[in-house]
Order: C-alpha cells, then sequence, then structure tokens
C-alpha cells in the first residue's frame, strides 16, 4: 500500500514543536544525526506513540546500546540510559524485572540489536517480559563509517564489502517473532501514520514487543549504493513497500519484488 | 549473635548479600560459583526479590547493572571465563557510577583451564580487566564466616562510593563448608540519594568537599542521563577535555581518599617477625598452619593478610617491608600480587614467591620451605 | 556424602570444622571424596594431609586413598572389600556397612547413615544425642524413623563387633 490517507491522523497529532518540548530535551538538539538520516522521523514516531498513549515521562525509561540509533536515548526526557554496544536489551531486562511497573523502550540499530547483541534479542523474545524494541534499521553500520551489517541486503556494498556482501540480510522482526516475540511489526521512515500506530500498539501490548523500523542512510548505505538522495531514498520506500494483511503481527506474505 | 550453622563459601556469599540487601541477581551457570546463583534462586524469593538466569555472561551483568539503576542492591557471580566475558560492563559501571557487585570464583586458567581446581590467577584482571583507568576496589575471603561478613561489605562500599566492588573468592573457600554463626544483624550502608526528586537536576552533580554523586533511582521523577561515554556534571557526553579529565580524576580520587574506610588487613605475629608471609583468600589457611609450624620450629614467622585486594594496601604492608628480613608471597599463580610487594619493599627485604598453577593447592609445607630457605 | 553428618554433629557438639569434597565429574560416583577436619583449635589450612581416620565404601576409593596413610590412622571399610597391600599394619576394621542398610534398615539409600552410626561408635567424637539431631537436619521429612534405625543399626554394628 503506498498511498496513504495521512489527514485524519495529522488532525489528532500533537504539534511537531509541542512534542519537542514535551517528550525531548530541547538543550540537547539539534541532534548529532546526518542531514536526511531517518532516525529523527523514528524517534519522532517514538515520541508521538508516548504522548498519544498518554505514558507519564517519570514512569518511562528508554534504554539505548551503542551506534546512531543509540544517541535517540539521550534526547528523550524521561530516564535514559546509554548502555554498551548489543547491550541495551539485556540492560533493560534488568529494569523492567526490578521495577515491572516501568514502561521500558529500547532504541537499537540493526548491527546493535541483530549482530552482537542478537542473543539478548532471542531470549528477550523468549521470554516474554514487556518490553518495546525499536530496531533503526540503516542497513549499514552508520557510526563507524559504512561497514556492512547483519541486514544488508546480498550484493550491496559496504566499506568492508568492495566486492558487494556475499551474506544473507536477516529480517529482524521475523527473527524476533520466530524466537517467540509476541509482537513483531515492520515499519519504515516514510510511512508515519502507520509507524507511529505500530509503536504505540507495540508498547501498549503485554509481553515482548518489536517494532523494526527501514531507516535511511543517506550518508553511507545510500551513497555506496547509489540510491540517490535522501528524498530519492524515502521515494524508494513510498514505492517499494507493502503492507500485509495484518500490518502489525508478523504473520506476514511478501509480494515478489516488494519489501514488507 | 545467632545460631551456629554449616555452610559453603559461595552460600555464605549469598547469606551475606541478602543481609547486605542484595534483592537482585542475574547469573549464567559457571563451576565453580553455580552455587551462588542456585543459593540465591532458592533465597530471593523468600525476601521479595527477583532472581534471573540470563543467556549469557555479558547479559547478567548487563542485567544486573540495569536493576541497579532503579534501585535495588544487585549482584551476578561468576568464574575465570565468565569474569573475562564481563569486563567491558564492569568500566560501564564504573564510570556511569552504579552500585553492583560481582563475584567472581576463581579457577585454575587461561581459557577454559581446570574449571574444578582452584586458582587466584584473576588478581590482576580484577584490577585491569576493563579498558581504561578506572577505580577498583576487590575483597577477598579466607573463610566461609568472612565470607558472610565481606559479601556485606562489598554491598556496603559499592553504595557508599557509587562504583563496582569485586568479591575475589576462590574456590577453595567458595566450596569448603564451615561452621559460622550468622549475626542477627549487619550493618547496612545504602546508596546516598537525592532528597527531593525533581527533573533536570544535575545527576553527576559533587556537593562540596565531596567526590560521590547522589544516586535516583530511575522512576521516581528524577529524568537523567546515564552514558558510557565521559560526561558532564548533567550525565551527557561531553568532548570538553578539560571536563572528561576532571571525571576520570575524580573517579580514581573517590577511592584513593577514602583508602583508609577501603582499606583492610589482618596482621598476626608482626610484632617480633624476622620472616612475613604474605597471602590472601584461600591460600591464607595455608599461610596460617606453615607460620606456626615456622614459631615452633623457633622461626620468628608473622603473617599479612591483605582482605582489601585492591586498592592494595601499601601503607599497612610499607611498615613490615622495613621490619623483617624476608616477606614469602604465597599466592595460587604463577606471580601477580608479587610485583606489588616487590614495589613496594624496594631494597629493604628479601621478596620469595611460592606459587602454583597445576590445580592443587599450596600446602604448608611449600610455604615453610621458602621460610627456612636460606 | 556420609561424613556430613558427623560433620554437623560435631558444629553442634561446639567443635571447630572444616569440610570439603570432591567437586566436578568424580562427585557423581566412583573415586569421591569427602575431607572433614574436627579440631578443638582454629582450624588453619583445610585439607586433610595427615588423616586420622579414614572410612571407604567401594574398592576403587579404598584403593585410590589408602596409600601412603600416617602411621596410627584408623581404617573403616565396607567388609565386601579387599584391604590393598599398603594397609598392611594399620587397624583396619571391617563392618557390613552395605548388608546392614539393605538388610536390616530395608534401604541401600541408608548406608551412609549406618556408616555414620559407625563412624562415632568407633570414635566417640559426639554424643549420640547429638549425632541423631545433626542426621535429622539433613534428611527429608518423614524419613526419621527410618534414618534413626540406620543410625542405630550403625551404632550396634561397633558395638557388636
Amino acid at each position: 500500500m503506498a498511498a496513504v490517507d495521512m489527514t485524519g491522523v495529522r488532525k489528532k497529532d500533537a504539534n511537531v514543536s509541542d512534542l519537542v518540548f514535551k517528550y525531548m530535551r530541547p538543550e540537547h538538539l539539534p541532534h548529532i544525526w546526518c542531514p536526511g538520516c531517518g532516525n529523527g522521523i523514528i524517534m519522532r514516531d517514538v515520541a508521538q506513540a508516548i504522548e498519544n498513549l498518554k505514558i507519564d515521562r517519570n514512569n518511562l525509561v528508554v534504554v539505548s546500546g551503542i551506534g546512531c540509533s543509540s544517541r535517540a536515548a539521550g534526547y528523550f526526557d524521561c530516564s535514559t540510559i546509554h548502555t554498551t554496544h548489543g547491550r541495551a536489551i539485556a540492560f533493560a531486562t534488568g529494569i523492567k524485572v526490578a521495577r515491572p511497573e516501568l514502561e521500558v523502550i529500547v532504541i537499537t540499530g540493526d548491527g546493535d540489536a541483530s549482530a552482537i547483541g542478537g542473543n539478548h534479542l532471542i531470549h528477550a523474545a523468549r521470554r516474554n517480559i514487556g518490553l518495546t524494541v525499536i530496531v533503526m534499521n540503516n542497513s549499514i553500520y552508520g557510526m563507524t563509517g559504512g561497514q556492512y551489517s547483519p541486514t544488508t541486503p546480498t550484493g550491496d556494498y559496504g566499506t568492508t564489502a568492495p566486492y558487494g556482501n556475499i551474506d544473507r540480510p536477516f529480517d529482524v522482526a521475523l527473527l524476533a517473532a520466530g524466537a517467540g516475540a509476541t509482537y513483531a511489526a515492520h515499519a519504515t521512515v516514510y510511512h508515519v501514520p502507520q509507524a507511529i500506530k505500530l509503536i504505540q500498539d507495540g508498547i501498549a501490548h503485554k509481553g515482548f514487543s518489536i517494532i523494526e523500523v527501514a531507516d535511511v542512510c543517506p550518508t553511507y548505505y545510500g551513497r555506496k549504493n547509489k540510491k540517490g538522495s535522501a528524498v530519492d531514498m524515502m521515494r524508494n520506500q513510498k514505492e517499494n513497500f507493502v503492507t500485509a494483511a495484518q500490518a502489525h503481527r508478523t504473520c506476514r506474505s511478501r509480494k515478489p519484488g516488494k519489501r514488507p | 549473635m545467632g545460631k551456629t550453622v554449616l555452610m559453603q563459601g559461595n552460600e555464605a556469599c549469598v547469606e551475606g548479600a541478602i543481609a547486605a540487601g542484595m534483592r537482585f541477581y542475574a547469573g549464567y551457570p559457571i563451576t565453580p560459583s553455580t552455587e551462588i546463583a542456585e543459593a540465591s534462586a532458592v533465597r530471593l524469593p523468600q525476601v521479595s526479590g527477583k532472581f534471573i538466569q540470563m543467556e549469557d555472561e555479558i547479559a547478567s551483568i548487563a542485567c544486573a547493572i540495569g536493576a541497579s539503576t532503579t534501585g535495588v542492591k544487585a549482584m551476578t557471580a561468576t568464574s575465570g571465563p565468565g569474569f573475562s566475558l564481563k569486563q567491558e560492563n564492569l568500566g560501564y559501571a564504573c564510570l556511569a557510577e552504579i552500585p553492583l557487585v560481582v563475584v567472581d570464583v576463581q579457577r585454575s586458567g587461561p581459557s577454559t583451564g581446570l574449571p574444578t581446581s582452584p586458582s587466584q590467577g584473576d588478581v590482576m584482571m580484577a584490577r585491569w580487566g576493563t579498558h581504561g583507568d578506572h577505580p577498583m576496589i576487590a575483597l577477598s575471603p579466607s573463610s566461609v564466616k568472612e565470607t558472610y561478613e565481606l559479601a556485606v561489605r562489598c554491598f556496603n562500599l559499592s553504595e557508599k562510593y557509587r562504583t563496582p566492588v569485586i568479591f575475589l573468592m576462590d574456590e577453595i573457600v567458595g566450596h569448603l563448608r564451615e561452621g559460622i554463626e550468622i549475626p542477627e544483624s549487619v550493618e547496612v550502608i545504602n546508596r546516598p540519594e537525592p532528597e527531593a526528586y525533581h527533573a533536570k537536576d544535575l545527576a553527576y552533580h559533587i556537593a562540596e568537599g565531596e567526590l560521590v554523586p547522589k544516586m535516583a533511582p530511575f522512576g521516581k521523577g528524577e529524568r537523567y542521563n546515564i552514558t558510557g561515554l565521559l560526561h558532564d556534571a548533567s550525565g551527557f557526553p561531553t568532548n570538553n577535555n578539560q571536563i572528561a579529565g576532571e571525571l576520570v580524576t575524580r573517579l580514581m580520587k573517590k577511592i584513593e581518599a577514602n583508602y583508609e574506610d577501603i582499606v583492610q588487613v589482618e596482621e598476626a605475629h608482626l610484632e617480633d617477625a624476622e620472616v612475613a608471609i604474605y597471602c590472601f583468600g584461600g591460600t591464607a589457611r595455608a599461610a596460617a598452619t606453615a607460620m606456626e609450624e615456622a614459631r615452633k620450629k623457633g622461626i620468628k614467622c608473622g603473617m599479612f593478610r591483605p582482605i582489601t585486594i585492591w586498592p592494595f594496601a601499601e601503607r599497612e604492608l610499607l611498615p613490615v617491608t622495613r621490619k623483617v628480613k624476608r616477606i614469602v608471597v604465597a599466592e595460587h599463580n604463577y606471580g601477580q600480587m608479587v610485583h606489588e610487594v616487590r614495589r613496594v619493599a624496594g631494597d629493604h627485604c628479601e621478596v620469595k614467591f611460592v606459587g602454583k598453577v597445576d590445580g592443587t593447592v599450596i600446602t604448608p609445607q611449600e610455604i615453610l620451605q621458602k621460610i627456612e630457605e636460606a | 556424602m556420609s561424613l556430613e553428618e558427623a560433620w554437623e554433629a560435631a558444629v553442634i557438639a561446639g567443635k571447630q570444622t572444616a569440610q570439603s569434597q570432591s567437586y566436578g565429574p568424580e562427585a557423581r560416583g566412583g573415586s569421591c571424596k569427602a575431607e572433614v577436619i574436627i579440631s578443638d583449635e582454629k582450624i588453619g589450612f583445610t585439607k586433610v594431609q595427615h588423616p586420622t581416620f579414614l572410612m571407604a565404601l567401594t574398592q576403587k576409593s579404598l584403593d585410590t586413598y589408602g596409600q601412603n596413610l600416617p602411621e596410627g590412622c584408623l581404617v573403616l571399610i565396607d567388609d565386601t572389600l579387599t584391604a590393598p597391600a599398603a594397609l598392611n599394619g594399620y587397624r583396619v576394621v571391617k563392618l557390613p556397612i552395605l548388608r546392614t542398610a539393605v538388610e536390616k534398615v530395608g534401604k541401600a539409600m541408608t548406608a551412609n547413615i549406618v556408616a555414620v552410626g559407625a563412624i562415632n561408635g568407633l570414635l566417640k567424637f559426639v554424643s549420640n544425642e547429638d549425632l541423631k539431631s545433626a542426621v535429622f537436619l539433613h534428611i527429608p521429612k518423614g524419613t526419621e524413623a527410618i534414618n534413626e534405625k540406620a543410625l542405630n543399626e550403625g551404632i550396634a554394628l561397633v558395638e557388636g563387633a
């Protein structure tokens, strides 16, 4: 589903600048991400989902690991903890088990969640502890300068894949679902209203939830793979992503040549 | 005092930890520390605490740190290989100043080594295992009774100074069973908390004349940031070199300046000693017997046992090195602390070493032999 | 570990004790061992170097640990075992510990408690009352009667010998 009627959704949403002042730490903005990076969109999606659910910031903990995605935690005005590479979900497990009444959201990246932190991801999914994991999947290691990650498509280029990536990529949401996640979803940075809804439902879900958001990295992944500008990459998401019959469930059917 | 009970060192560690207020344990099974996880799994639910077996050693320490941020006293325990795996997050807890107790029941290494055999080969890893400059407190018990007492002390020091404390046990003490009297109550220190909770406070603000910031638990309204990056008083990352340098310096200073409070040693028969045995942990038991045997033979032998392994007890050791003719360092490794002892001793006394790396324990006879060697 | 009860009894009697045992795969059978030191004084080195008493219930453990014992060490073995040549000149007491557990008590599992009774019968290091209290600390509820019988049979083995 490429075309989305966003007018109705927009009316319900808070004004963007209101969101910034309500849920962010403006003194730490602007963020460090490159022009055209999708991380800021995802961060805003999360803030909107929190607003829609009326979550008390004093009761909210945002946990991140290492990488571009990890800087998101510090921008939220709640209890935030920027941990070590790959371990955000393990730290978050300790927080949630010690204080189950807290709302705990993990913001992670494709390398953080599915390479160095892959073990923690599948075990948190298996335990079905009430964490919400948002994966900013930009298909590349951005912070270190464009190395291929576990979600880089086969054949694509990275600084450590100068002849093309010979590995197959993970589908992180499906991986988590296979490990027992009771809520797993795919979203994109282009399809904002759907992403907000999916994140909102994920947070509201009792049990482990994961929302893998297809991100855009024009600086490294885009440039290495001739994907054009940030706008071109967003347009690519608009034209090539489809919804599944049940958009917020994992049992999805893929259309040939399209990414869910 | 309470009644005398029989207990294994590993069990005493858990009982002491619970007495100190430990209410969260995250761990992964590994010999010879597993009984600590097993006893925690039994005992914590009885005191409204939480136990979780994590997917690996790294997750265990990460999970314990996470729990500690919510104001809960947390512990993880492991042995050699697992201690290696925990090092990165140990440094995280040092820098982010998260109270935490990490138990290492040492076994023979390197690598998988001799998993069921005793060793004291992790002494230097306890000090310098994680990368970068960082402070470290490590305590080492030599009896079941002391294991209980020091487990309490580990938590107290960790809370007081907002720093991870390593409980450096060894297989000898971990698996030793002795009768101990469980005290009816113990002195418990809790982390310094801010008086009121309101957002936007400077989370790592240091009050005038102090070195340890107060710590608000997550979820009580103090919406602050914790990071493993060098940070300013607000808890946010900084690239300001002056602030970065001041932070690392303060972390070191908060332990150095409290040396007297942290360092404990046991001294025996040093008044007239010409020879002193330097020993710690389980090896101290063989040393005590060796000292008695030596004195029976008319040798003026004493014993110096650091209970606090790190910081190194050099203020107490220094006068000993100026008094005795010889120090015999007995440690269950190829020679680690002996270098520290030599540094302090300089040319003032002879330093001999007795160690072992074959998995068997150091015997009193082996120590006695070094004492008697001309 | 059958020595555990004996050791617990010593603690009840107010003595200093230290116990360690085989750890690792051998603890599940074969030549596993438990070492106990009972003393009126503070215990330094916690491993047994000069045993005053050795008990073995299997031939393998007897062959392994029945070597190089100090002079005067008392050895208690099950009467199904053969004392190795290394034990010539030692006082070796053979008692039907395993058979007593099976035939008189009615449960092979109680052999360790029979052995505890026999050990105290020989060494008399604690009162039989303290020994009974110690045994009761280590057994599942509901098995008091059978264990008490096992203990008494063990004591009787020595007194009848």
